[in-house]
């Protein structure tokens, strides 16, 4: 039996970056550079948040005390998320949106292929479905890789420099956080430093085909899983939490 | 073809319609009837994608996971009925691009309902109620208009906007019901969306230009203003219910006519905003404009890949 305090930690430095990227994605809808696309990107936007409505319910029930999702969703500080800094990266163009969905699909992949052996039911249960949608995800972003890495100059030029910005946030998807261990111990976490040589393998396969290059980076960024994040962070956090401030204790 | 055998083709024609016959892409159709149906179902799916903006504004800060998911799969729906409206519309000749470009260049028109900011979240529940409402009363009759393909899309048009219709209504139940804040919040939008809304439905009869022609057509099946009527018996009822206040002193029940009389509209208002003086016209466009020129090397890199590719398979079959 895993400590609760910990199980909850581990949670959020899944569901957090659920979250974030299906707020960034959300923020897309309406802009997209065309209507397929568009919808596209909703989909995984829709994906990504019914995944951490799964996780919160599930944290929400943990804590008991009649905490609801929404409790778990906007009603944190900046410093209580968990998510890495990848996902909070800001959409800056097109190519930004691609690379960092696909830097982030292939670990998401990778992960929840493991978490559904988790011996947490419920995790193992939320796993599962969220494979058929992350594949669809990673099938989604790779295609983008190569259609912009191999497309023109300027796309080429373009999704290149996205990805040398953000590669040097991906080291810390494999980094384990002390709440990590006894969520590995009790077989019921992923150990993320055991996905990293097939992560680096399955990018560089999509990135070479793309005809791009991994950048040669030898300092990572890393903080989001100790809650220390970007500036960018917290005007994502601005919106998410506009109407539960502003507005607290009552039904939508 | 001499101006006999036109005349002939078109007195087959308007039999068919009389017929309640569907006119598919293929078919013999007079020039002005292919015209009109570019017209009116392009300037639909003009509506469809330009009204993603309004409530587009509130899908990141929507209230609670849940109003959150619901928003942005209704505005995802709407990206659908444009995508779908875009293509009944190529099958008359017309490309998605020349489409594009008559919005952009303000050449084509789109509904000015969407040239009203969303300025607090009961707005997004008073256009599910009030706008998508209204919509559906225009757009149920042409589930069984002449055209095809239209009326085939429109089927599925009308199913998703009546399910937004109730999520709108429900959204604004719930603020009605809740704080007084909330209904405050509530009885805003009521009183800010109302008026626009009856607007939506189209200028009165005696000012709507194409109503004869689009009758006889089935294009239309009732008038504006048989359709704004129609609007304000069926939304009257379900503003008592929850306890909101329509903002028309003047609207009665009317006992021998069994419909509500109500106060003047005011179309000054209306005309400004469509020849595009509304609150929003210019940043709605700059959204639009900015989107497809954003993503115009996006666009382009597709099709270079897709080239490239198709010519790797050519060179391996040789």
């Amino acid at each position: 039996m895993m400590n609760k305090e910990n199980l909850i930690e581990y949670i959020y430095s899944i569901a957090d970056n659920s979250l974030i990227l299906g707020q960034q994605l959300s923020e897309l809808c309406g802009h997209g550079p065309n209507l397929e696309t568009d919808i596209a990107c909703t989909n995984m936007a829709l994906d990504l948040l019914g995944q951490t409505r799964s996780y919160y319910q599930y944290v929400a029930q943990l804590v008991g005390a009649n905490k609801t999702e929404d409790d778990i969703a906007y009603l944190r500080t900046e410093r209580q998320y968990k998510n890495v800094l990848l996902v909070e990266q800001p959409s800056t163009h097109f190519g930004y949106v691609i690379g960092r969905q696909f830097l982030f699909d292939v670990f998401h992949l990778l992960l929840l292929e493991k978490l559904q052996f988790s011996k947490d039911e419920t995790l193992a249960a939320i796993a599962k479905k969220g494979i058929k949608e992350v594949s669809y995800h990673k099938r989604f972003s790779s295609d983008w890789i190569k259609r912009l890495g191999d497309g023109t100059k300027v796309s080429h030029d373009k999704i290149q420099e996205a990805i040398n910005h953000l590669w040097p946030y991906t080291e810390e998807l494999f980094d384990v956080m002390p709440a990590d261990k006894e969520a590995i111990e009790c077989q019921i976490g992923v150990d993320a430093a055991t996905l990293k040589e097939s992560y680096v393998a399955a990018v560089s396969e999509i990135i070479t085909e793309a005809t791009l290059t991994l950048p040669e980076t030898k300092w990572y960024q890393r903080g989001g899983k100790k809650g220390i994040h970007t500036e960018h962070m917290g005007y994502l956090l601005s919106d998410l939490q506009y109407m539960q401030r502003t507005y607290p204790n009552m039904k939508w | 073809m001499s101006e006999k055998e036109i005349k002939n083709l078109d007195e087959i024609f308007e039999q068919r319609i009389a017929r309640d016959e569907k006119i598919e892409p293929k078919d013999w159709m007079p020039e002005k009837y292919r015209k009109t149906h570019i017209r009116q179902i392009s300037q639909h799916a003009h509506s469809e994608i330009v009204g993603m903006l309004p409530e587009g504004n509130w899908i990141t800060r929507a209230p609670s996971l849940r109003r959150k998911v619901a928003l942005l799969a209704k505005v995802q729906d709407e990206a659908g009925h444009g995508l779908y409206l875009y293509s009944a519309c190529e099958t008359l000749g017309v490309s998605r691009e020349e489409l594009y470009d008559q919005l952009h260049s303000g050449k084509a028109k789109y509904s000015s309902i969407f040239n009203y900011p969303t300025i607090t979240w009961a707005d997004i529940g008073a256009i599910g109620w009030l706008v998508d409402g209204a919509a559906i009363i225009n757009q149920v009759p042409l589930c069984s208009t002449s055209y095809g393909p239209y009326a085939r899309a429109m089927i599925r048009v009308c199913k998703e906007e009546s399910f937004h219709q109730r999520q709108g209504f429900e959204i604004m139940m719930t603020l009605a019901q809740g704080t007084p804040e909330q209904k405050e919040m509530a009885q805003d939008a009521l009183n800010r969306w109302w008026w626009p809304s009856l607007m939506m439905l189209g200028p009165t009869d005696a000012e709507s230009v194409h109503t004869a022609q689009s009758m006889k057509w089935k294009l239309k099946r009732k008038t504006n203003d048989e359709l704004r009527q129609q609007f304000i018996d069926q939304t009257v009822p379900q503003a008592e219910l929850i306890g909101l206040t329509i903002p028309d002193p003047e609207l009665k029940w009317n006992e021998e006519r069994k419909s509500y009389d109500f106060g003047p509209i005011d179309w000054d208002e209306f005309w400004q905003v469509v020849k595009g003086h509304g609150p929003c016209n210019k940043i709605r466009m700059e959204a639009r404009v900015g989107a497809w020129e954003e993503g115009e090397w996006v666009r382009d890199a597709a099709m270079s890949y897709a080239e490239k590719q198709q010519n790797k398979k050519t060179k391996q079959a040789v």
